[in-house]
């Protein structure tokens, strides 16, 4: 327990003292998604009877959260390849599990901040949802379960470089494929049940969902739990693995 | 204190370790010598975890650390060649971290905190961003959270490297301190002059085997007390003597060309590798 209280804290006093730098950066995303998409492109049009702003809210809340949450492969490859400090914790006695949750942690608390963002920015245009237990529960999730898979690419990329290709080919496509910005049952029936299987669609789904009052249902929480069980054990597996 | 039996470890083809054996006894502090690549970070990685082994037994305190690998990382401390502290936290708070990564409650940690910054000199310098302190400073503090959570067994990994000669004679003086508190030390340095001036024993180390170990003096010895530098047309070439008298006269006769001086451990492992260490 002290061996990830100590993970989990080194990373929480790095992004404190980064915090305001952090939440400028968090936020020029989301900013520019409600401005372009929100605003602009979606000003006159309605999704199920809802505003398009409302409805991009709660699905740009599920992005960042798996965008930032995601970020922590960038944290942990600076740390294992340009400062090192990675050698620190492989030569500490301490379990595998405990350095990936304190990093997966690290990672849903990057997120928790992002989310709390984008709805901030909500509340300044004018977005008023139920922001309740069905909407946490599926963003908090999704964001352990990108938290976990970032731990695991970290750990199995070769250089800081490789992290920026898993970013184009994996998030990039995520965030635009995933439920933010377009309901997926608006797509032919192979396309949505492809899309389906991303994490983030069951999340934006959910979060959606449970923003709008709605029943989630139980499905899209067992699905990002089952998803967040498997990148954790991906990511146990992989820190034995980077020991070269 | 150590024991490694066989050790075998390859990059690919590139083998790093080639059946190193060696031991080191409690309280020794063990110079391990040997140039770039002959496998000493190798040897000093895989002993703590950040390497695996291919084949052969390493043991730490009389703990296996294939078989207990926890056990064994508890009874050690790593200081390593680069830096590796946590440049965006302070020095207090990369003891701090140190100290909850190897179990230590509260109050422990606060108490040895204050104590190895004091054993470092640092101690006023606690609030002090990592990022902030010069090369000499951080490697104090690398040695000081090496030491926080009470290892038995110190590796340290070329520690004065890159450190200007004051600073590094500061360092020597430290570890020298180390020692005497009881804790073995396992040190690499390509360093002859920190070898000569630390080592109670001495380990060669070329093309990941061990080639020769013993006393300083005694490895010197097997050479002579004394060297002659010849330098001819068709090279640099080193004789050695047994007495001072013995090495002028040589040089007498060789009409003046040449210069006697003490031998040296760079001597030995030379005429032992056929390579320079440094």
């Amino acid at each position: 327990m002290r061996a990830l209280a100590a993970v989990f804290l080194r990373e929480m006093l790095i992004l404190r003292r980064r915090l305001a730098r952090q939440v400028l950066a968090m936020s020029v995303s989301p900013l520019l998604y409600v401005l372009t998409f929100g605003l602009a492109l979606g000003g006159s049009v309605a999704v199920d009877g809802r505003s398009y702003l409302e409805f991009l809210i709660p699905g740009l809340a599920a992005m960042s959260s798996m965008t930032q949450a995601f970020a922590m492969a960038g944290e942990i490859n600076v740390a294992r390849f340009y400062l090192h400090v990675f050698e620190e914790f492989q030569a500490a006695p301490i379990p595998r599990l405990s350095y990936v949750l304190g990093e997966a942690l690290a990672g849903v608390t990057r997120a928790l901040v992002s989310i709390a963002i984008v709805l901030a920015l909500g509340f300044l245009f004018g977005v008023r949802l139920s922001y309740g237990l069905a909407f946490w529960g599926a963003l908090a999730l999704n964001s352990l379960a990108f938290a976990s898979l970032a731990v695991a690419l970290a750990m199995l990329v070769r250089s800081h470089a490789d992290q920026a290709l898993l970013n184009n080919f994996i998030i990039t496509p995520m965030a635009f494929l995933g439920g933010t910005f377009f309901p997926l049952e608006s797509l032919p029936g192979p396309a949505r049940a492809a899309l389906s299987l991303l994490p983030l669609s069951h999340a934006s789904r959910a979060a959606r969902a449970g923003a709008f009052g709605l029943d989630p249902g139980a499905a899209p929480y067992l699905y990002l739990g089952l998803a967040a069980a498997a990148f954790m054990l991906l990511a146990i597996w992989a820190v034995a693995r980077a020991r070269d | 204190m150590l024991r490694l039996e066989n050790l075998e470890k390859s990059f690919g083809p590139s083998r790093a370790l080639a059946g190193l054996s060696l031991e080191v006894g409690p309280g020794e502090l063990f110079a391990f010598l040997g140039p770039n690549g002959a496998g000493k970070t190798t040897t000093i990685r895989i002993l703590n975890g950040l390497s695996r082994l291919d084949r052969g037994r390493a043991s730490i305190g009389g703990v296996d650390i294939a078989a207990d690998p926890l056990a064994a990382k508890r009874l050690c401390g790593l200081v390593a060649q680069h830096n590796n502290l946590d440049g965006d936290l302070t020095v207090w708070e990369n003891l701090d971290i140190h100290g909850r990564l190897y179990g230590l409650g509260r109050r422990e940690r606060a108490r040895r905190s204050r104590e190895h910054l004091e054993y470092v000199e640092m101690a006023d310098r606690s609030a002090s961003l990592v990022k902030t302190l010069s090369g000499g400073l951080k490697r104090r503090l690398m040695i000081a959270r090496a030491l926080m959570h009470g290892p038995r067994l110190l590796f340290l990994d070329e520690p004065t490297v890159g450190l200007d000669p004051a600073i590094r004679r500061r360092i020597w003086a430290l570890v020298k301190r180390i020692c005497q508190d009881g804790v073995t030390v396992f040190l690499t340095t390509h360093y002859i002059e920190e070898a000569e001036f630390l080592a109670g024993r001495v380990g060669f180390i070329n093309e990941g085997r061990l080639v020769a170990s013993g006393r300083p003096r005694e490895v010197m010895d097997a050479l002579g007390q004394w060297a002659v530098d010849v330098f001819a047309p068709d090279g640099h070439r080193t004789l050695f003597f047994a007495g001072r008298e013995e090495a002028v006269g040589f040089i007498q006769a060789q009409g003046g060309a040449g210069s006697v001086r003490r031998v040296n451990l760079e001597d030995a492992f030379l005429s032992l590798t056929g390579r320079r260490v440094s």
